[in-house]
């Protein structure tokens, strides 16, 4: 980053090589939409080119990343959830619609046994839903403890919380998923 | 130890991340607590469920319009250029400071020498004393022979310099 700030566009484009995958993940999963992720983390490396000549060393490049990342991202969801209540009670979301965007895998060319692909489907699904219903922040904490593997200083500076905050709101969290996985926790356990 | 004190040093033990003091402990407490020991396991199993969710890769588009956006964002600027969005300003301060050089410099030649300034103390206690003097009615009732007699003094002076003049001609 430090290159980038000097003025060095090659830095900029291996930075963005670098952490494009892990922040449209962390993004798509805080958003459930892949469009919106990309958009999202576009905003997010571009609010990081124009702060590039003020850009201080004082905390992890990552730290700083992630958490505009997160900021933007709460927002969008915040947002979004208020647009739905406002378009319609109408129209109900369909289970499919619920799954964002992301596309099962081609059946025939990735499982030869479709009632093996459906009971991993099923699965994933069910892990997506007991994310996707945390509270925003608690989804944030576990996505960036398990997905982008931060430690806790890390964590407690991207959500601006103290660490023994973080890990309480880690702990509840992973109680909640606990609660809500218990039927593939007790396979696994089995 | 509670349970209840052990509960935000769970994770951190299903993560590995304890240091090895506060691990011990732990484990000392996982011994004797069946409850923790399940919530340890099913924690372990929750972990290894989020493992199952795909990573999606960026679309071919998203690496073409973020080259797009950086491309239009401006160069970089030198701090001159900060003025240049408002050149009036410029021109506003450029002409105050002009303004302020050129009092400058006026003040700087109304400026008194030293002789003014030693004139000045001779003569303070006449200054200070200025307004009764001028205001003092006896002075004004006075004649004014001064300019008279220098006048006839300058007459006499300018008399005797002809007869000497005569005197040097004859």
């Amino acid at each position: 980053m430090l290159d980038v700030k000097a003025g060095d566009e090659q830095s900029f484009a291996l930075l963005l090589h670098r952490y494009r995958g892990p922040l449209i993940n962390f993004l798509y999963r805080m958003v459930r939409n892949r469009e919106q992720a990309e958009d999202l983390a576009q905003e997010v490396f571009i609010r990081v080119y124009r702060a590039r000549e003020d850009y201080v060393p004082s905390a992890k490049f990552t730290t700083w990343l992630f958490r505009i990342a997160t900021n933007l991202a709460l927002n969008s969801v915040r947002d979004s959830r208020y647009q739905r209540m406002e378009i319609s009670l109408d129209a109900p979301v369909t289970v499919d619609s619920e799954d964002g965007d992301e596309k099962g895998l081609d059946v025939a060319e990735k499982h030869p046994n479709i009632e093996q692909h459906l009971i991993e489907e099923t699965r994933k699904k069910m892990i997506r839903h007991a994310i996707d219903k945390l509270p925003e922040k608690q989804r944030a904490a576990v996505l960036l403890h398990k997905y982008q593997e931060l430690d806790y200083g890390e964590i407690s500076k991207i959500l601006q919380c103290s660490e023994s905050a973080l890990k309480s709101l880690l702990f509840r969290a992973y109680e909640t998923l606990r609660v809500e996985l218990a039927p593939l926790v007790a396979q696994r356990g089995s | 130890m509670s349970c209840s004190r052990m509960e935000n040093k769970i994770l951190a033990y299903v993560d590995g991340r304890l240091k090895e003091g506060e691990r011990a402990t732990m484990e000392k407490h996982l011994a004797a607590c069946a409850a923790c020991r399940v919530r340890v396991s099913e924690f372990r199993a929750v972990h290894v469920l989020l493992d199952e969710l795909p990573m999606i890769e960026p679309s071919a588009a998203f690496d073409i319009r973020m080259q797009a956006r950086v491309a239009a964002e401006p160069a970089k600027r030198s701090w001159w250029a900060w003025f240049m969005p408002a050149p009036r300003v410029a021109f506003a301060a450029a002409m105050l400071l002009l303004a302020t050089v050129w009092i400058g410099s006026r003040t700087q030649k109304n400026n008194l020498s030293a002789d003014d300034i030693d004139n000045i103390n001779q003569n303070m206690s006449v200054l200070e004393n200025y307004d009764v003097i001028s205001d003092f009615g006896a002075l004004s009732e006075l004649p004014q022979p001064v300019q008279a007699d220098d006048n006839s003094d300058a007459n006499q002076n300018q008399d005797q310099n002809q007869q000497q003049n005569q005197n040097q001609t004859m």
